[in-house]
């Protein structure tokens, strides 16, 4: 089984530096591109292998890159941006590929500024990976030394900046176009799309704003072709993952795995299954912003299509997984806080409307909970659906709650009954 | 066109607009909070939610929010759609779940755009049962209330203060449901154009702070329309009153004037009409009692107009009306311009540039669609704010419109488009005396004493057209000549603006040549001048001799009478002049609204109307002649406007009453009589007889209450209600209750639209022409075929003296006009007096901020602290303009300093 993302990252030891990196087989890929690939070939090839965007919407990364204006009349500079803004709870998985081979993404970020001929790039950090930070640094610095970053790569006459952005800790700045906001100085609000950032991206100029994972694959695809990234999943959807589990399981951990693994798999072979006198009670099988799997959904393929198709989404890949001893209302209801906190204050829907859901869920785990307000939080999962809001942040926080409220109705509806919290321990 | 089908009705509307602007536009109440006509979508409040169907066989459609969404030909749309008017509803619920209840007590109430909404959403019943966020509110100066627990997060406040007005102090904070509008700390806010915030609020936050002082509800007012009289511009208001006193201005939508938009100096600067130095009855002054009434008043004038040399003196700020009666009053011969001679001449000027026709006056809409602009010698921030506002908006647009070349963009798509437009500016040249808030806007920035302007301007002219005579400047000037002179070349509407605010005649001059020589590129070139004030170019087209030859004649001639007609002379001429003209007058008659130097002078005193309360005519500096109507009869029936008391004194003087010349309209007739020139200044407006369907207009909405009651303490049975003779409005409720004719809106309402935006019912479509839009009457003719006569004649270069400094105005837009600065509001915010140096100068005299300068002026001795000015060049001294307690000063003249003291 192949683990190219993470063959050589070992937890608990630094992180190759460029020597290392080298003689490992590191930016083989730039300098074959370099010398030997246009730029459309490179998003040919990306776009053949079937690569998606890891971090949650699954749209195919070459496809993307296939929007930026091509040649001389493009408006320039183009931008590059790697979202290093992990802050989906549960989600853990860009940490690790940050922090255990940064060598990887620059050269991912230089392939795939090559690809769309931008001419700078920048990492958004999410501001807590601090480590991540102190090496990204040293990592680029290395880089820029090596003439792999800065004018005239490697001859090539490709000119590429790299800049490491540290966030201030939005959940928001995970938004691509928050995230350009932000990085232009202004707050972190999204924007209507159109225009795409593919056209008018950061400071109205074309941009590419991609996933860590997603672009830490693209050196393995330029090295090894589109039928070797084909070959690696077990399903339709081509490549590795990076899985992860937490919860009450005996092994939480971050797993590269061929796409396409199933959550009992994932589960009970690679988390060690359920600790002791615990049952699975529900997953969130992408992160928080996704709908509730339960146990009758064990053996569902942990892709995009699979995952999908049994009503949730694989999101960032990463399992939260909720047992039977902690409360559904009080999962939920911590989840809508931290999202209601994390709301920009833009839009009505999600601004007013996820703080009421939180105050409800609240109340019915108080025990002050009545039936209008299940109703209530029923009406706000259809009415902040997509569409509705400007982002996507309130369809995402409905998720959750809204397979809550299907696959869990009966604790709700104890709360009420009992005017209490069923749980002694409840989760909170 | 485009055909859409909105509920299966099929419509044509305009393609390029979004489907917002389309339902608003056929008359579809559609509610909205973020967008707003001048601001463009954005998106954020998600309230005006429609459904969209993919064909006629599409039933399940797709909720889509109308103000994101562009015409596409053959949409099918539908507002009354279930899911879609229960999201609008659920929209309200949302806001109202943290929005006080406080209605009756807020400001907003009764003129609020959220109430409106509420009730046409239908929202009415409360499920929300938690706490409400509350806020701390902050103190935002003398103009603007602030009250953050009633906001909504439309986020309108800081995208029309920001993004449109340009001003960095107003922002938004924190964020979720706790998002904070305001500033860092508390403090006056900076812009001159806040006021604005208070309409553009969709709700309570941002009110009027003037209006609280004597607070009445919009339903509660007696309003007319009016036009401002706080400088040339001549913006469009309404101005309410209550109780006999004045209570607020708000904006009278206009597309070629003001748009939606006011400065802070127009809206607040009312105080003066309710002001304790108001003259509220006749005086003869050296009696043992001095007030007297009207029959007292004419048989003393009967004695002081006959058998007397009469003089009569002009105003700047009093109506064409008022000017053209004393005009008739005393004979063309005996009437004088009641300004110092040095301005008179270059009005003059003005005027003849723009009665030749050879180029199009600009008014503010076209300078908003200018793609290039150039400011010679104006301090318009200052002087006319805004027509500033309009300078930016040109910018703006203009940038706007090059990011979108070939970008499959709408335009009414706000954020987008200025995440294109970035840092990119239309083009302005900003050639002035010192620095202004312009110039953070300018492509091109010259400050310089203003011959070396002029000589600027002929430098441009000569490069638009090289039969023009050449002019010698250095490298650094003339490569920035050569910039502006290329951009004006390229534009297809550039806009000139100058003025007279140097007390340079050459400006006028070079400015008009440089719009002339920019018709040889086939441009559509405007020429836009500004002048002091309100009426100046009224004034100054009646082609009076100035002040000083009415000093000669008065010094001359036996037994003078002097009619001073609105006008404190001593801010208008030098003191020692106008002291002159006084010991010369045997008898002076003062017709005035309020105590001055010049009334302190009268022999009998007139109290005359301020445009709250009374008629007239204003020619802004475009020569745009415009109707302001009464508002309401003060209690003192002796209050009346200066053209009604100086009929009656030319019926007194001549024995031959004619009570039916007493209107505005045969009062402009014998203008048009006097002066060709005003030639269709009668048909500015509609006739006092106007009617609709037979019914007058009433001043007060439907709504008005309290008629039979508020003066109950005097008499119970109600009184019979004031005539108004002079205009199509009665002072009630009764008359005419649909939409009023564009030039006759007393308020803006439309059934369930009681705040200002109901402009949007009287537009032909959102942000356009109002419904049959007759926006005044153009006194300068256009003519394609004039061939310009250019100037030609160069000033010389400005040369530093030794010892001593060009004396020039710095004008405020708070503190140099001289009627708002009665106000407290205004006051609070003038600046105090000072002299202005340029860096250099101040470092070669020593002297630094604050230390103490006296200088001499015109037999007068002035010690005032130092500002320094970077932007200021060498040579010239500035002081600041019309404060209250300063006299005029010698404008252009070379002052020495006497004194120093650090």
């Amino acid at each position: 089984m192949e683990r190219p993302l993470t063959q050589f990252i070992h937890p608990g030891c630094p992180p190759f530096d460029l020597r290392e990196y080298e003689m490992t087989g590191g930016y083989s890929a730039l300098k074959k591109a370099l010398a030997g690939m246009t730029p459309l070939e490179v998003q040919k090839l990306v776009q053949d292998s079937g690569l998606k965007g890891r971090g949650g919407a699954g749209f195919n990364t070459g496809m993307k890159w296939s929007f930026v204006p091509m040649g001389d009349a493009a408006p320039h500079p183009k931008y590059l941006i790697a979202n290093a803004d992990e802050m989906e709870p549960g989600t853990f998985k860009d940490r690790l590929l940050l922090e255990g081979n940064p060598h990887q993404l620059i050269e991912g970020m230089i392939l795939s500024a090559y690809a769309i001929q931008a001419g700078v790039s920048y990492i958004f950090l999410r501001w807590a990976y601090k480590k991540a930070a102190q090496l990204l640094r040293k990592s680029i610095h290395e880089a820029y030394t090596a003439g792999l970053l800065g004018k005239n790569i490697l001859g090539s006459g490709f000119s590429l900046e790299m800049h490491l952005h540290t966030g201030v800790g939005r959940y928001m700045c995970g938004e691509e176009t928050a995230l350009l906001n932000a990085l232009e100085g202004k707050r972190a609000t999204p924007r209507a799309k159109p225009p795409f950032p593919q056209v008018s991206g950061l400071y109205g100029k074309p941009t590419i704003v991609n996933n860590v994972e997603t672009l830490c694959n693209i050196p393995h695809i330029v090295n090894n072709g589109a039928a070797w990234f084909k070959g690696l999943s077990n399903s339709e959807d081509s490549g590795t993952k990076l899985y992860g589990v937490s919860g009450k399981v005996n092994t939480p951990g971050c797993w590269e795995l061929p796409m396409g693994v199933t959550v009992r798999e994932l589960i009970e072979e690679h988390a060690g299954g359920m600790q002791n006198g615990y049952q699975l009670k529900g997953v969130l099988p992408g992160g928080a912003s996704t709908d509730f799997l339960t146990a009758e959904h064990l053996d569902v393929k942990m892709d995009f299509g699979g995952v999908q198709a049994a009503g949730s989404r694989l999101g960032t890949g990463t399992m939260v997984v909720m047992d039977d001893a902690t409360c559904p209302v009080g999962f939920v209801h911590n989840l809508q806080h931290f999202f209601a906190q994390e709301s920009c204050g833009w839009c009505t829907p999600c601004r007013e409307g996820l703080p009421w859901v939180e105050k409800m869920l609240m109340s019915l785990e108080e025990g002050s909970g009545t039936a209008e307000d299940v109703e209530l939080l029923q009406m706000h999962t259809q009415l902040l659906g997509p569409g509705n809001t400007f982002c996507a942040l309130a369809p995402g926080a409905m998720e959750p709650l809204q397979s809550a409220l299907k696959y869990f109705r009966e604790d709700f509806d104890r709360h009420i009954q009992l005017h209490r919290c069923p749980y002694e321990n409840g989760h909170h | 066109m485009s055909t859409i089908y909105i509920d299966n009705k099929k419509y044509e509307v305009k393609a390029g607009k979004n489907l917002l602007e389309a339902c608003l536009g056929l008359g579809i109440d559609l509610p909205y909070f973020c967008w707003h006509p001048a601001l463009g979508s954005v998106g954020a409040c998600r309230q005006c939610a429609v459904k969209v169907f993919k064909d006629e066989n599409d039933n399940r459609g797709r909720l889509v929010m109308s103000c994101m969404e562009s015409i596409k030909d053959g949409l099918h749309l539908s507002v009354t759609d279930k899911t879609a008017s229960a999201f609008r509803s659920q929209v309200i619920e949302w806001l109202m779940t943290n929005h006080p209840h406080d209605c009756p007590v807020c400001d907003e109430g009764g003129s609020c755009h959220l109430q409106d909404m509420t009730v046409m959403t239908g929202h009415d019943y409360r499920r929300f049962h938690y706490k409400k966020r509350t806020y701390t509110n902050q103190y935002l100066g003398p103009f603007v209330h602030h009250e953050m627990n009633r906001c909504i997060q439309c986020y309108r406040c800081v995208r029309y203060y920001h993004d449109y007005a340009g001003g960095n102090d107003l922002n938004v904070f924190a964020a979720h449901n706790h998002v904070y509008f305001g500033r860092e700390k508390d403090g006056v806010l900076e812009s001159p154009f806040s006021g604005n915030l208070v309409e553009v609020c969709p709700t309570g936050v941002f009110t009027d702070k003037t209006l609280r002082e004597h607070y009445t509800r919009k339903w509660d007012l007696t309003t007319a329309p009016s036009v401002c009289h706080h400088c040339s511009v001549g913006c469009n208001t309404i101005a309410g009153e209550r109780y006999g006193s004045l209570r607020c201005i708000t904006n009278r939508y206009n597309s070629q004037v003001n748009g939606y938009f006011l400065c802070d100096r127009g809206r607040f600067g009312y105080e003066f009409v309710n002001s304790e130095n108001r003259i509220t009855q006749p005086l003869i002054r050296n009696r043992p009692v001095e007030a007297v009434d009207e029959f007292v008043l004419m048989d003393h004038l009967r004695e002081i107009l006959t058998n007397h040399t009469l003089i009569g003196i002009g105003s700047p700020r009093a109506s064409v009306e008022s000017n053209t009666a004393l005009m008739q009053l005393v004979g063309s011969q005996n009437f004088y311009q009641g300004i110092s001679d040095n301005l008179g001449f270059i009005q003059k000027r003005v005027v003849q540039v723009m009665q030749s026709g050879v180029v199009k006056p600009a008014s503010l809409h076209d300078i908003q669609q200018a793609d290039a602009i150039l400011i010679l010698g104006e301090d318009c921030w200052n002087t006319a704010p805004v027509m500033a506002l309009a300078v930016r908006q040109g910018v703006l647009k203009t940038a706007a419109e090059h990011a979108l070349e070939n970008r499959q963009l709408p335009a009414w798509h706000d954020a987008a488009v200025r995440e294109l437009v970035q840092q990119e500016r239309g083009f302005l040249a900003n050639c002035t005396l010192a620095g202004s808030p312009l110039d953070e806007i300018s492509a091109a920035i010259l400050h310089k004493a203003p011959d070396d302007l002029a000589r600027i301007g002929f430098a441009i002219a000569n490069r638009l057209n090289t039969s023009l005579p050449a002019v010698q400047l250095d490298n650094d000037t003339s490569s920035k000549v050569a910039v502006i002179a290329s951009a004006l070349q390229q534009a297809k509407h550039p806009v000139i603006i100058s003025g007279t605010g140097c007390y340079n005649e050459a400006l006028i001059r070079a400015a008009f040549d440089i719009a002339a020589a920019c018709k040889t590129t086939a441009a559509e070139v405007r020429l836009a001048y500004v002048v002091p004030e309100c009426n100046s170019m009224g004034l100054a087209m009646m082609n009076a001799s100035s002040f000083e030859n009415a000093v000669l004649r008065a010094s001359r001639a036996q037994q003078v009478t002097a009619i001073v007609l609105e006008n404190d002379l001593y801010r208008n001429v030098p003191s020692n002049i106008a002291d002159v003209f006084f010991n010369s007058c045997r008898h002076v008659i003062v017709l005035d609204s309020l105590n001055n130097a010049t009334t302190q002078k009268a022999d009998v005193l007139i109290p005359a109307a301020t445009f709250a309360e009374g008629d007239g005519t204003l020619v802004n500096n475009e020569g745009r002649a415009q109707r302001f109507y009464q508002v309401y009869m003060p209690a003192q029936r002796t209050i009346q406007e200066s053209w009604k008391w100086l009929l009656k004194m030319q019926a007194t003087q001549t024995g031959i009453t004619n009570e039916t010349i007493y209107h505005p309209e045969e009062m402009l007739a014998s203008c048009e009589q006097l002066l060709p020139q005003f030639s269709g200044i009668s048909g500015s407006a509609p006739r006092r007889d106007f009617r609709v369907h037979g019914q007058a207009l009433p001043r007060e909405p439907h709504r008005y209450s309290g008629r039979t009651a508020m003066l109950a303490n005097l008499s119970v049975s109600e009184p019979k209600p004031k005539q108004d003779d002079d205009s199509p409005f009665t002072f009630t409720m009764e008359g005419y209750s649909g939409m009023q004719p564009s030039l006759l809106i007393p308020f803006f309402w439309s059934p369930g639209w009681n705040s200002i935006q109901a402009v949007n019912k009287y537009q032909v479509e959102p942000g356009g022409e109002l419904k049959n839009e007759q926006p005044g009457k153009l006194l300068f003719n256009y003519r394609p075929d004039a061939v310009p006569a250019y100037f030609k004649d160069i000033p010389e270069a400005f040369g530093v003296r030794r010892e001593k400094w060009l004396l020039l105005p710095q004008y405020h837009v708070f503190g140099s006009d001289e009627l708002s600065a009665y106000g407290h509001g205004v006051q609070e915010l003038s600046p105090d007096a000072y002299i202005a140096l340029s860096v250099e100068d101040a470092s070669q005299l020593g002297v630094v901020d604050g230390s103490l300068l006296s200088i001499k002026a015109a037999e007068t001795l002035y010690e005032l602290p130092v500002r320094t000015m970077a932007t200021l060049p060498n040579g010239v001294m500035l002081m600041p303009a019309g404060l209250q307690g300063m006299t005029m000063m010698s404008w252009n003249s070379w002052v020495q300093i006497v004194s120093i003291k650090l």
